[in-house]
């Protein structure tokens, strides 16, 4: 099949299989490359919404007793500005950045869940529009970015304003954990053959650390928005204290979540910096195994800090500084990092070139960014600086430091690659200069103008405080910024439209994506590569051109499938072949359908959300037509010789994984919750409540029984093999069962528990309900689909997959529903 | 000229952090000035090393990993970062309200949006003006009435939240006579901005004649 056909050819053939048709056919399109660039153009769309209003806010405070905008609108902008860059710029554009980048890097030729990522970026375009049309009509949200409770409770925020964060946020929320399985599945299966996770390229580590982070740092979020939006709604008394709630469970939640966000935004843009400043410098990066330990350390240290956001809260002082102890403790593998770097200089040749000129003002913003980190880290002085200016100036000099002067970097670095066209760089000088010298005027007198008393969020200020020539002057240079991003978005532009054709690796780099055509073919490489060490294209410079003559792996288009290969987890054997999905409008009617789900919920129309989730799951099991094989294929050739099984007969396909990891996000949330009941049977106030639970261990009973059914049905209809009548038959029951978890959940829900709008205690106890009873009812769902796909032939003993999927989550909703069952019968006994 | 004017304005002001008025703020502004001569020094030493990689001209030698990340990445840190723990945990120690200090004072601020209020001993004292005596510790007994707001005279010591349900306190001393200011620190909603309190710091004579006065 092999060395046959021509290159052209080749290409012509992969490129009908793997290409998006131009018209409407665009929206339809599932290719990383699209997606990647959707992504991150939405994102800077977002980014430069974000920027206009910080616009505003500088016009504010820029004057005493300003009476630009009033207070109202004021809450509104400043919730926005900050809503916006977190959650509509940053984790989006380093997802772009991540989509687009990561199978090139990989030797692959997509990534494992192409759907996925073009359903995520649907999400996050309608949740993050949700977002802006609230702002334009006037009702965005006002309670700050970190929502805290009970400002933002029904009591105190009665409008739409603080639901539309709520949904809008959960809703792009979806797309990040949707991603996030994205990125952890095909760091872990898609490499090209030979590279074991030593041969990676460092930035897939970071990835890899960073997307597990986000696995389990936005659930608690999710979980926190969901409880907030549930006492919004229905009054089920979270956070309220005067109903045995507490507004630090709020705190925590968001924190939980908060801290780890600023290294989930950091990591990947540390990511950038170690792939660009080698090659920049000439030098390998040194210290590459120390670097990949300092970031798995700084996943792990990230959920031990969010206490910091919370020194004044009354938290006992040994607690705080355990926090603060742990909050230095990170700063030691951000210094192993920073050292590597300066030393990678040192020991090469760096070059004075424009992306350089960017990872100077990195280095020099960010660390400054890091040193007031450690100062706030201390306890005494955060009672001071906590919620003044300084704080705005630190976390500003971070994430700017750590987040946008790396992207900017990278922009350069990559844009050739993205283009396929040159740099003029003139353009590219003066705007560094203009965001370098824009920022530090902004935000570096910032810190005083916090030390001399301003809180943050203020609208006004007497003239009286001493505050009028600092903000005076961090307004000018915040619109010296904004000139600069004017004319980096200026200069891209022009690039895009006039600039010369670029050549291939135009930096001399080493890794794989700069072995594909610039600008990237749809399906990456004509055929995949072999890699035998860190630096693929220093071993072999001739690299692409043999890559784009089908010299290497499935340098052929077959069937119309759309091949990859997946490769061992920690060796990079090659495992199986994945045949991708093609190119489909279904991820796009499917997050219609979820807007659709979450308008509802956002204007109270629960009747229209229930059809937006039936339609939705409808869709989502639509996906699977057409996928899987109604046949045993045993091993197919693969090229060079070899052949591989099919992942639908592979035992541990990317979609098992994807499973398991969408598993852990799952338990993280289940664990937040049940952290939530023993957080306010501790802390809050009003406790224990007046009545608990009676009996319900009949219900119990039956719940545990019929989950566990569910769960040994779906292992025997397994092990049934090739027979599909006990299969079937084992199905049908695991489906009867289930639907019998489902009504002793219902049942209980309705006869056993407290009035949950009483107490926090009812609230936290139905939510746990609520939780067992909608994973029963899931795994109704798999096992109907299960008996579907074996009575359409979609099943063997070889090709278990779906079957397999299933088990994993009756498996965890069995062992989920039990600690449930005993934090809901068993907890009440012991502490009271 | 702007930034110097900014500068020359130096440290003072009615809500300056950096123009302390009693040893709690005067212990965290020693802190301040502490850590921002070692930042000053840190940045600069990570600047320089920048720089002088791209203007040294000299031959390149074998990479010192271990010098770069063992000591500069991880030895250095660890040296620093311990020293400051260490220190400012005894620095907090001592500015908690641990026990009875001798004279200590007990005041509740109660906040709601957006004011304050302050009782001594149950006794509605007044709204948004609260009177304490110089020279003696206060400790303030600090709740709020709705949503969460935050407890902060800069010159006297640092903030504590004032959550519903919950009652935190904050120790603090004013060490001479005068009128200091009070600013609600935690976004509480519309009228935040203006959700601010005098304190009034008496001699202890005119303190004890002052509440004997006020006594019904």
């Amino acid at each position: 099949m092999s060395g046959e056909i021509s290159p052209i050819r080749l290409h012509k053939e992969l490129s009908r299989i793997w290409g998006t048709p131009p018209g409407w056919a665009r929206l339809s399109a599932v290719n990383h490359t699209v997606v990647g660039r959707r992504f991150m153009l939405a994102a800077f769309i977002f980014f430069a919404i974000g920027g206009l209003l910080a616009m505003i806010i500088r016009v504010q405070l820029a004057t005493p007793e300003s009476t630009f905008i009033g207070p109202e609108i004021y809450g509104q902008i400043f919730t926005m500005h900050g809503t916006v860059m977190m959650f509509l710029f940053a984790i989006p554009m380093f997802e772009g950045m991540a989509l687009y980048l990561l199978p090139k890097m990989l030797g692959s030729r997509d990534l494992a869940f192409p759907r996925l990522s073009a359903y995520g970026f649907w999400c996050y375009v309608f949740g993050g529009s949700i977002l802006i049309l609230a702002l334009l009509a006037g009702v965005a949200p006002d309670a700050g970015w970190f929502m805290y409770t009970p400002l933002s409770s029904g009591r105190y925020s009665p409008g739409i304003n603080a639901d539309v964060w709520l949904i809008g946020i959960t809703f792009v929320e979806i797309s990040a954990i949707g991603a996030a399985i994205e990125i952890v599945v095909t760091i872990l299966k898609l490499r090209a053959p030979g590279m074991s996770l030593a041969r990676m390229p460092i930035m897939a580590w970071y990835l890899l650390v960073t997307a597990l982070m986000m696995l389990v740092g936005f659930p608690p979020l999710i979980l926190g928005s969901i409880l907030l939006e549930v006492e919004r709604a229905f009054d089920w008394p979270f956070f309220d204290p005067t109903r045995g709630g507490d507004a630090l469970l709020w705190q925590h939640l968001f924190w939980l979540f908060g801290h780890p966000e600023v290294y989930i935004i950091f990591l990947p843009a540390a990511g950038a910096v170690s792939m660009i400043l080698p090659v920049l410098a000439r030098h390998p990066l040194i210290g590459h195994n120390w670097i990949v330990v300092s970031v798995i350390g700084v996943g792990f240290l990230s959920f031990g800090l969010w206490v910091h956001h919370m020194f004044t809260v009354g938290i006992p002082h040994l607690g705080q500084a355990f926090f603060s102890a742990a909050s230095m403790l990170v700063a030691i593998p951000t210094g192993v990092q920073i050292f590597a770097w300066l030393g990678t200089l040192m020991a090469g040749r760096p070059q004075r070139v424009l992306p350089m000129l960017f990872l100077f003002g990195f280095f020099f913003v960010f660390v400054l960014g890091g040193l007031t980190g450690v100062m706030l880290a201390v306890v005494p002085f955060n009672w001071q600086a906590h919620d003044t200016h300084f704080v705005v100036a630190h976390l500003h000099y971070v994430l700017v430091g750590g987040f946008i002067f790396p992207m900017l970097a990278a922009a350069y670095y990559w844009l050739p690659h993205l283009t396929g066209r040159e740099t003029s760089y003139h353009l590219g000088y003066v705007s560094f200069w203009l965001i370098f010298i824009g920022f530090n005027v902004t935000f570096f007198l910032m810190h005083l103008t916090g030390l001399r008393g301003m809180p943050r969020r203020i609208e006004a200020y007497p003239a009286e405080l001493g505050w009028e020539t600092l903000n005076l002057i961090s307004s000018v240079g915040g619109f010296l910024m904004a000139i600069g991003f004017a004319l980096f978005a200026t200069d891209v532009t022009l690039q895009m439209l006039y600039g010369r054709r670029a050549r291939r690796n135009p930096w001399r780099a080493e890794t794989l994506e700069w072995a594909t055509p610039v600008p990237p073919t749809s399906y990456a490489f004509a055929s995949l590569p072999v890699v035998g060490s860190r630096r693929p294209l220093e071993d072999d410079p001739d690299l692409p051109r043999k890559l784009a003559a089908g010299e290497g792996y499935l340098g052929f288009a077959r069937n119309n499938w759309m091949e990859v290969l997946s490769v061992s987890t920690g060796g990079g054997d090659i495992d199986h072949l994945v045949m991708l999905p093609r190119r489909t409008f279904l991820p796009l009617w499917t997050a219609l359908a979820t807007g659709v789900f979450f308008l509802g919920l956002l204007f109270k129309l629960y009747w229209l959300s229930g059809i937006g989730l039936i339609v939705t799951v409808g869709l989502l099991l639509r996906w699977t037509k057409g996928m899987g094989l109604q046949r045993d294929h045993g091993p197919l050739e693969i090229g060079r010789g070899e052949s591989a099984l099919a992942h639908y007969e592979a035992d541990y396909p990317p979609s098992r994984w994807a499973m398991i990891f969408a598993l852990l996000a799952d338990g993280i949330l289940f664990g937040s919750l049940a952290f939530a009941l023993l957080f306010l049977w501790v802390v809050a106030p009003a406790w224990p409540p007046a009545d608990l639970i009676s009996g319900g261990w009949l219900q119990a009973f039956a719940l545990m029984a019929g989950l566990g059914a569910s769960a040994m049905l779906t292992r025997r209809a397994i092990r049934s093999g090739d027979d599909a009548t006990p299969r079937e038959r084992s199905l049908l029951l695991a489906a009867a069962t289930g639907l019998m978890a489902v009504a002793a959940a219902a049942l209980f829900f309705m006869s056993v528990l407290p009035d949950p709008t009483r107490h926090a205690y009812a609230a936290v106890t139905a939510a746990l309900v609520v939780y067992c009873l909608v994973h029963a009812a899931v795994g109704v769902i798999f096992s109907a689909y299960g008996l579907y796909r074996s009575k359409t032939g979609y099943v063997s003993a070889a090709r278990r997959l779906d079957l397999v999927i299933a088990q994993h989550w009756h498996d965890y909703t069995f062992a989920t529903a039990l600690i449930a069952m005993v934090l809901v019968l068993v907890v009440p006994m012991v502490m009271t | 000229m702007l930034p110097a004017a900014a500068m020359g304005g130096g440290c003072s002001g009615p809500l300056s952090t950096l123009d302390p008025a009693g040893p709690n703020a005067v212990s965290v502004a020693h802190l301040w000035w502490m850590m921002l001569a070692g930042a000053a020094a840190i940045l600069a030493l990570v600047i320089i090393l920048f720089l002088v990689a791209f203007v040294r001209r000299d031959e390149r030698g074998p990479v010192r990993e271990r010098l770069w990340i063992g000591v500069g990445g991880f030895a250095f840190p660890v040296v620093v970062l311990s020293v400051l723990l260490v220190y400012a945990l005894l620095r907090g120690e001592e500015l908690l309200p641990r026990g009875s200090a001798p004279g200590a004072i007990t005041i509740d601020a109660v906040s709601r949006q957006f004011s304050w209020e302050f009782r001594t001993g149950g006794r509605l004292e007044s709204s948004g003006r609260l009177i304490i005596p110089t020279g003696r510790a206060v400790d303030v007994r600090v709740t709020s009435e709705d949503v969460i707001h935050s407890f902060w005279i800069p010159r006297l010591g640092g903030k504590i939240d004032a959550i519903p349900g919950h009652v935190n306190v904050v120790r603090l001393t004013a060490d001479v006579p005068g009128i200091y200011r009070g600013q609600c620190a935690e976004y509480c909603g519309t009228g935040h901005s203006g959700m601010s309190f005098e304190v009034e710091a008496l001699e202890p004579a005119a303190y004890d004649r002052r509440m004997a006065g006020a006594a019904p």
